[in-house]
């Protein structure tokens, strides 16, 4: 294991991965704090450039960005009122009330300071959590994938959409979009339309930039609010203060990054559904619940600390099963894939100097956040200057570069196109696009363990269940369908998106 | 844009029946039950039924919600032309780049999306030029992607 982890820290401690990390963090910590560019569209604008880079300096760049962006995103929250990424949506109107009381320090050192416990927090349960699930994901026969990712998909379309309904058509897109090609059990050429370029499927990237990089561009051509105005002329010392909010809250912390890292596992919900339940949890556990709205940190630092913990918990699942947590991991199986470093339990026991580097970036990633985090707070004033109509242009004109990139060809460009504006209609008419991302990550694996349980079973659907760990998932697959019920108790205030 | 469910539940109705035409002219693998129109098969049959749903609510709330609704913004030139210029320049770089070159192209796209959006034209031009210079040495020399040169072929460097 020492050798392994000798073997990580001197992957991780190159100085080319070092700079791509400090490259990766200002990035995120931009894209996060420039209100409509979300940290899913920091990662889909990264592949292109991590597609020519060796495989931990790749994870490092979308491990930094990520953080660094669920962070930011708090800034124009605070200043704006805007939040930056949909992660910081949750309390974004507490913060801004406490600007308005002249306590935006306060909320923004909290949001910095309870992001990196957060995020600490989920890398902790990563590094418990994966290898022993790994240990147990060893066993799996294709009937308990089937379940698994069933499961998984079950969970994006139940607990992480509001609709149900909408949720699950945009999946079966999703899962229709992976059957394309000859990527199947039987290398039967599907849907290709006599098209050579399909053949191999439709390309991963390029739908990528497309539902998340150029949607947002379009969202923006269509936007008609005029610019936000900042309140604040000059942020005053962040810490002041932390290590009040540390021991008075230490239970809201750990209730709120537990919760968050729970959530991020879950398929299909990430950093923003974890922050909208951890502001309603605190509010509903906390003593004081009727100063929540008024600009009362309380809610900031739990659910602050929820949305970066979330982020390293959505990485479990990717990891050990291959299935991803949310839309960001979703992306990253898609790298991980192209760098060789399938992900699977095997991962764990083949090359696990791999994993502990994954390990050690989580680490570094949320410790530097902090300095980098002061920077960022200090530049806010000329970062929120930078005008949208001059970076979206710029943003668009990189994902077609970027798309390009890839395969060099225009008709992925072409592809990105039609994602973009397909992704764009579907969300404008309440259909939510996680659990497409997930189809189409997924159903590859889905209908492989599907046909060769089918043909091991040999038509007996008992099979499917007969195994005991197959039959528990099966059990749970069902029981997530009520979870709407429960969830929406909990979180009254989430939007469709 | 905003569609009326029962709009969305046609469409869906159609592409599944014609996903199921496809599908059934697949063929079956001796020996085995499963071939490879068995998965689109079963997604399809779910766009089928979830587009069926969709179609009772939508003309259920056939009274309240419209069939077709456009937001504000349509009726504002500068939105309407905002989203135009977004999606012809992509389809215009699918169509131009390989003839008139990555420069001409990218700064043709960056400079009318960005007149489009309200900046100064001589901004605009200075920072398309800027940014084109900046994207192509990022792509062609730092990451070697095979940029189209198209009109300046004989200038490639």
């Amino acid at each position: 294991m020492w050798e392994h982890l000798a073997q990580a820290l001197s992957m991780v401690f190159e100085p080319y991965t070092i700079m791509v990390m400090v490259l990766a963090s200002l990035f995120g910590l931009f894209v996060g704090s420039v209100p409509g560019l979300t940290a899913t569209m920091a990662t889909a604008l990264l592949v292109p450039v991590t597609f020519f880079m060796p495989p931990i300096p790749a994870i490092a760049a979308i491990v930094t960005a990520t953080a660094m962006a669920i962070f930011s995103g708090d800034v124009p929250g605070c200043l704006l009122r805007i939040p930056g990424t949909p992660a910081s949506a949750a309390y974004t109107d507490e913060a801004f009330a406490m600007t308005k009381k002249g306590r935006a320090e306060l909320a923004l050192g909290a949001g910095l300071v309870f992001s990196a416990v957060g995020g600490l927090f989920g890398t902790v349960v990563l590094i418990v959590a994966a290898p022993a699930l790994a240990d147990i994901a060893l066993r799996f026969s294709s009937f308990e994938y089937f379940w698994l990712v069933l499961l998984g998909l079950t969970c994006a379309v139940f607990i992480a959409s509001d609709r149900p309904l909408k949720g699950l058509i945009t999946l079966l897109i999703g899962l229709l979009v992976a059957c394309v090609g000859l990527g199947n059990p039987a290398g039967h050429p599907r849907f290709t339309l006599g098209n050579a370029e399909l053949t191999g499927g439709i390309g991963f990237i390029p739908m990528m930039i497309g539902m998340f990089a150029v949607s947002e561009v379009l969202r923006f051509a269509v936007d008609e609010r005029p610019p936000a105005q900042l309140v604040v002329d000059k942020v005053g010392n962040i810490f002041a203060g932390q290590w009040a909010l540390a021991k008075k809250y230490w239970r809201q912390v750990l209730r709120g990054s537990s919760l968050g890292t729970l959530v991020g596992a879950l398929p299909g919900a990430g950093a923003d559904i974890a922050a909208w339940m951890s502001y309603a949890v605190s509010k509903k556990f906390s003593k004081e619940p009727q100063k929540f709205g008024t600009g009362h940190v309380e809610g900031i630092v739990e659910s602050g600390a929820a949305n970066n913990s979330a982020l390293a918990g959505a990485w479990i699942p990717a990891l050990v099963f291959g299935i991803p947590g949310d839309s960001i991991t979703a992306i990253v199986i898609g790298v991980l894939y192209m760098k060789n470093m399938n992900p699977g339990p095997t991962l764990f026991t083949t090359n696990p100097q791999n994993i502990y580097a994954v390990f050690l970036l989580f680490i570094i990633a949320n410790i530097i956040m902090v300095p980098l985090g002061i920077l960022c707070i200090k530049a806010a004033k000329q970062i929120l200057k930078v005008p949208r109509r001059i970076l979206m242009p710029l943003i668009l004109v990189f994902c077609i570069v970027g798309t390009f990139a890839t395969n060099n060809s225009v008709f992925d460009v072409g592809v990105m196109l039609a994602a973009g504006v397909i992704a764009y209609l579907l969300e404008e008419n309440g259909f939510p696009i996680a659990p497409a991302i997930l189809g189409v990550v997924l159903g590859g694996m889905l209908e492989e363990n599907f046909v060769s349980s089918l043909i091991k079973a040999e038509g007996n659907l008992l099979e499917f269940v007969a195994r005991p760990i197959a039959a528990t998932l099966a059990v749970v697959t069902v029981l997530v369908w009520f979870t709407p019920i429960v969830i929406r108790r909990l979180r009254p205030g989430l939007r469709t998106r | 844009m905003k569609l009326s469910d029962a709009v969305f539940g046609l469409l869906l109705l159609a592409l599944g029946a014609a996903v199921i035409a496809v599908v059934s002219s697949y063929p079956t693998i001796a020996a085995q039950r499963v071939g490879p129109s068995l998965f689109p098969g079963l997604i399809a049959l779910g766009l089928v039924i979830g587009g069926l749903i969709l179609i009772v609510s939508g003309w259920r709330q056939r009274t309240t919600v419209p069939w077709l609704r456009f937001e504000p913004w349509v009726r504002s030139p500068r939105h309407v032309a905002g989203v135009v210029g977004v999606i012809g320049s992509v389809i215009f770089y699918i169509v131009a780049s390989e003839k008139l070159g990555f420069f001409l192209t990218s700064l043709l796209i960056l400079t009318v999306c960005f007149r489009l959006f309200g900046v100064a034209l001589g901004r605009s031009v200075l920072i398309a030029t800027i940014a084109t210079f900046v994207i192509h040495f990022a792509f062609y020399k730092l990451l070697r992607v095979p940029l189209p040169w198209g009109v300046f072929k004989n200038f490639a460097w």
